[in-house]
């Protein structure tokens, strides 16, 4: 018996009988007899409910979550207070069980909650429009350095040396696939951030389009004006990565001239969960970026009484429709997510997301005044948001072991990700960390060296 | 649906309007905007781009369709109609006037694969 | 109204600590030109003010909890709620995606688990759970089809994917985005792939095949394995688009057929919720010899340890992290909570359900392939379109009846598509009623099609203007 299966055998043997048959096996006779499994598929036995939990709640605490310890872990997912209202509201069935706004009359509550995102987005990045989301930051870059191929009709990307490693490692296989070439534009070995002047800028006449970090991936902050205004001279698209909460203070892209925008919203509001679900969000600026945009777009309109209401549109982009020609492949997106960094930016409002800006500023200055007030090295000197790379004399890996043992999880080592910044670790600080666990922590670093 | 006389027309649905020996004027058929509904956007091609006979120029988008639109001459685009750009209403309303999409110049056209009104009238009854 | 309509300034609807630490001057830490001089532009508003805003939002909404929705192809199954709240444990949603492996060994026994019920599931080797959808499996599946091919020196050569005429619009998209050419197969007289138009096609230049199946008619491909023998004696991958599953669990498995590569979507067969367009999962499973061509990371298990690893040659990394986890964590409780039994009384049920409709609905709508289907099943509005009633107006009435519609004009292969997947966790009784209203219907075609064009006028809105959308955007406020 299986409690989400509503029919009884009585109910079985009516159906069967409408349509002539006998017992369930008819309903296969499509599928040759030697292709259908002869045996119970060799999965662990069914479970109750309690019996559910007790299991899964195991494997839980197997797991040191965030609650039992204090984090400096960033490099791509952070750490971030959530308001406990939002997954009230996203828990709601008419939201949690529906599928992509199809039927617009009685599908209203998603699409306007769309709008809702595109609409903060947009001003948030301070872009012309954006979309419904993307699967994550990473996939949304990816789709943006694509973008710019098509636009430009160009087939090199420039990406700044000091991106998130991964995303670049994700950028290379979408470009890849393409015969895309990907150039590495390097990063100042004291500043950490782009160095154009390490660079060939007449390349520049080849690219698509460059994309920078706002912050970099090292935590720091470009002086984007300079690089805006080499590769719009060049006649690429200028492309920017940036953390949405950062623009609680930061220039937004718009007012640098970004042609696209993207980021990871799973910051604003989403659960962490060990990565991913996260949302990505896509911001361009102009019409013929807009009609050139991939994934869904919400618009407004007007019903046949002249009422207000929002739909699907500029669907012929689309896979559904272009199929191969379409500007992707993304049909399912993370529209969940992104009602919840919709929520999470109506609670805070322009004043509560400069409040967060400006204290992970703040607490994350604490925090490197006090590392290098204790004699640590920080290993770039160019200005930060809310990470940064301190540069160590021991092994950070067995420093992680003794700083869990306290209930700290100690910032992400770099050896693997960026060998040359083998000795250096990633440090994050947000607005969930306190001044007694950032003095206790640098007071437990002490004590490892 | 209505098919101009003194028109070329295409296979595809294209009808050629010869304006000069060296240009002709170029859109889409009042059947051809019938069949792709109301038309909501056209990417128009760039002046000096290349067409080829046969060949894709442009892509015609309505709400639930995009279609592409084949040059019925090879040359090079003199002129793109941009009021399309924010009326492409024009091509339902006017196909064969006001929702003009392109015009081609070249020295010599080839119009040997074309039909003439009539023949594109029992052309239409075969579709 | 609008969030920034309701804005008010003074108003705020979260506040944080006070800051504990000693400030600095921001000019100190940030040089000025790089601070943002306009407002971020978000609303002003109490939390009250936010919950009734989006409760509202939520009741002019449908959703799976709200009544029938049978919306073709999507598999909008019941969503059980005790999985929310195992994906919301704080060892689950409070995790960071870089911990050290020693902090995580649950997590990562959960994703080894599921890859191997996958793989069970599926008659194949070894899964990625990386994949947010079933788009993005498709591309992942792809591009190890091209790895593969490349690791054999055939890369240059074999540059075509065929595909089904009947196939969903992400086929194509992601075969062109994996760099392939895309070749599209007709289908049959009888809904399935045209036999003898594949055996002209295929080749050395063939990369491989996509096929749905069962296909977005609902029906499971009477020559599967000759399909099967066709592609792999021409050299090329096949490639299974399980967005259909809901119909074969315990039933057939992909990989005895011989296929090499199979996506399952998560949030269709294994019951995660849809969240109004996502998130998803994607995960793929693949045979022995593509093992070693998975993307980055996959999870191994060795000297009583879960560790990540990269397999030999990796197509390389496709998402941040490791995959939408908290949607793999509430699947895993559904192939956990169901077993084997409960897994194939679902497909069984699906199947029963959806012939059940199919054969009460064949004499009032046109049904183009009369066979027994598999979950679902699609009907021609075309004996309606002649009344001067589209398939459109069929789906907006429904609205009026409290069911989401179906999935309309598509198969592009059917004229005036309406393609239903009840689902097995509706009941007979719901289905009774769905089959009265759509006869209702078809009888309101007959009589007053006048009516039906102006469907639906019992929604929160009237039938929205699509094509101004369109002409004139207005993407945000």
């Amino acid at each position: 018996m299986v409690p989400y299966i509503p029919n009884t055998p009585e109910e079985q043997q009516q159906m069967l009988q409408s349509l002539g048959m006998n017992q369930i096996a008819d309903l296969f006779a499509d599928i040759p007899e030697h292709l259908r499994l002869q045996r119970p598929l060799d999965l662990p036995e069914a479970l109750t409910e309690p019996e559910l939990l007790r299991y899964m709640g195991k494997l839980a605490q197997q797991n040191i979550n965030l609650d039992q310890c204090v984090s400096f872990l960033g490099a791509g997912a952070y750490d971030h207070i959530v308001p406990a209202v939002i997954s009230h509201l996203t828990s709601r069935g008419e939201f949690l069980t529906a599928y992509t706004p199809y039927q617009a009359e009685i599908s209203q509550g998603v699409l306007q909650s769309i709008f809702e995102f595109q609409t903060l987005i947009a001003n948030l990045t301070g872009m012309e429009a954006a979309n419904a989301s993307m699967y994550d930051g990473a996939t949304a870059l990816a789709e943006a350095a694509l973008m710019s191929c098509n636009i430009t009709r160009r087939s090199k990307v420039a990406a700044a040396a000091n991106l998130d490693p991964q995303w670049v490692d994700i950028l290379e296989v979408y470009l890849g696939s393409q015969n895309i070439e990907l150039i590495r534009v390097p990063y100042g070995s004291d500043t950490g951030q782009i160095a154009l002047d390490a660079f060939d800028l007449k390349t520049g006449s080849e690219l698509a389009c460059m994309i920078v970090g706002q912050p970099n991936f090292f935590g720091a902050l470009e002086d984007v004006e300079q690089i805006a205004s080499w590769i719009k001279g060049s006649g690429g698209l200028l492309v920017m990565a940036v953390d949405p909460i950062s623009l609680g203070l930061l220039k937004s892209p718009g007012e640098y001239g970004a042609d696209i925008v993207v980021g990871d919203a799973g910051c604003l509001g989403n659960p962490i969960s060990f990565g991913g679900p996260s949302v990505g969000f896509f911001a361009v600026n102009g019409t013929k970026l807009i009609r050139k945009m991939p994934g869904r777009i919400v618009g407004q309109t007007t019903d046949r009484d002249g009422n207000v209401g929002y739909v699907l549109t500029l669907q012929a982009r689309e896979q559904h429709i272009r199929r191969e020609k379409a500007t992707s492949n993304i049909c399912t997106n993370q529209a969940l997510n992104a009602l919840t960094a919709t929520i999470y930016l109506a609670l805070l409002g322009n004043e509560g997301i400069k409040q967060v800006a400006y204290q992970c500023a703040q607490k994350t200055a604490y925090l490197r005044r006090k590392l290098v007030e204790a004699g640590f090295k920080l290993r770039f000197n160019a200005p930060v948001f809310k990470e940064f790379v301190l540069q160590v004399d021991v092994d950070w890996e067995q420093v992680n072991e003794r700083l869990l043992e306290q209930g700290y999880l100690g910032g992400f080592p770099l050896k693997s990700a960026v060998p040359e910044l083998a000795d250096c670790v990633l440090i994050a600080v947000t607005e969930a960390r306190t001044r007694a666990e950032m003095d206790q922590f640098v007071e437990l670093l002490r004590g490892c060296r | 649906m209505e098919v101009r006389k003194g028109l070329l027309y295409s296979k595809e649905h294209e009808w050629v309007q010869e304006v000069s020996d060296s240009l002709v004027r170029i859109g889409i058929t009042a059947y051809a905007q019938d069949q792709l509904g109301d038309i909501v956007y056209i990417e128009l091609p760039e002046v000096n781009a290349q067409v080829t006979e046969g060949e894709p120029f442009t892509v015609v988008e309505s709400v639930k369709a995009a279609s592409d639109v084949y040059s019925p001459v090879t040359g090079t685009i003199a002129a793109v109609n941009e009021k399309l750009e924010d009326s492409p209403e024009l091509i339902n309303e006017s196909p064969y006037d006001d929702g003009w999409i392109v015009e081609v110049k070249s020295s010599e056209f080839d119009f040997s694969n074309l039909m003439t009104a009539e023949e594109y009238e029992s052309y239409l009854k075969e579709v | 109204m609008l969030l920034l309509e309701m804005s008010k300034p003074g108003r705020c609807g979260y506040t944080l600590p006070k800051l504990d630490v000693p400030e600095v001057s921001l000019d100190e830490l940030i040089p000025r030109s790089y601070l943002r001089e306009t407002e971020p532009g978000l609303p002003q508003v109490t939390e009250p003010e936010v919950v009734r805003y989006f409760t509202q939002l939520s009741r002019k909404n449908h959703g799976v909890d709200v009544g029938f929705y049978p919306l073709g192809s999507c598999t909008m199954k019941y969503n059980p709620r005790v999985h929310e709240d195992i994906a919301a444990l704080p060892g689950f949603s409070r995790i960071h995606p870089r911990q050290p492996e020693s902090t995580v060994q649950g997590a990562l026994q959960l994703m080894y688990e599921l890859d191997q019920c996958l793989a069970e599931i599926a008659g194949l080797a070894k899964s990625s759970l990386l994949p947010a959808a079933g788009a993005h499996g498709e591309l992942a599946g792809l591009l190890i089809i091209k790895a593969y091919h490349k690791f054999n020196g055939e890369a240059d050569q074999r540059r075509e994917i065929i595909i089904p005429d009947s196939a969903h619009g992400t086929n194509p998209a992601s075969a062109q985005m994996a760099g392939f050419t895309v070749k599209e197969v007709p289908s049959d007289q009888r809904g399935g792939v045209d036999v003898a138009a594949l055996r002209e096609m295929v080749g050395p230049q063939t990369a491989g095949l996509m096929l749905t199946n069962p296909n977005t008619l609902g029906l499971f491909d009477e020559n599967l394995e000759e399909i099967a023998a066709i592609i792999h004696d021409a050299g090329g991958l096949l490639y299974y688009d399980g967005a259909n599953a809901n119909a074969i669990l315990g039933i057939t498995r992909p990989g005895d057929t011989g296929f090499d590569i199979v996506h399952f979507n998560l949030h269709k067969t294994f019951s995660t919720p849809h969240g109004g367009g996502g998130p998803g999962a994607g995960p793929i499973v693949v045979s022995e010899k593509l093992v070693d061509f998975l993307p980055s990371p996959i999870v191994e298990y060795s000297d009583g340890r879960y560790h990540f690893a990269t397999p030999k040659h990796s197509i390389g990394p496709i998402k941040a992290f490791y995959g939408n986890f908290g949607v793999l964590v509430k699947a895993y409780s559904y192939i956990r909570r169901l077993g084997a039994e409960g897994l194939k009384s679902v497909s069984e049920n699906a199947v029963l359900n959806a012939n059940y409709v199919m054969n009460q609905l064949k004499d009032d709508y046109y049904l183009p392939y009369d066979r027994t289907c598999m979950h679902e099943f699609v009907l021609s509005g075309k004996r309606q379109k002649e009344l001067g009633v589209s398939t459109l107006d069929i789906a907006k009435r429904l609205l009026d009846y409290g069911v989401h519609a179906p999935t309309i004009y598509f198969p592009l292969i059917v004229e005036e598509a309406i393609m239903i997947e009840p689902t097995e966790t509706e009941s007979k009784a719901t289905l009774d009623v769905f089959i009265q209203t759509m006869k209702t219907i078809a009888e309101e075609a007959r009589r007053n099609p006048e009516q039906l064009k102006s469907a639906p006028t019992l929604t929160p809105v009237k039938r929205l203007d699509e094509t101004k959308a369109a002409r004139q955007p207005i993407l945000k406020y």
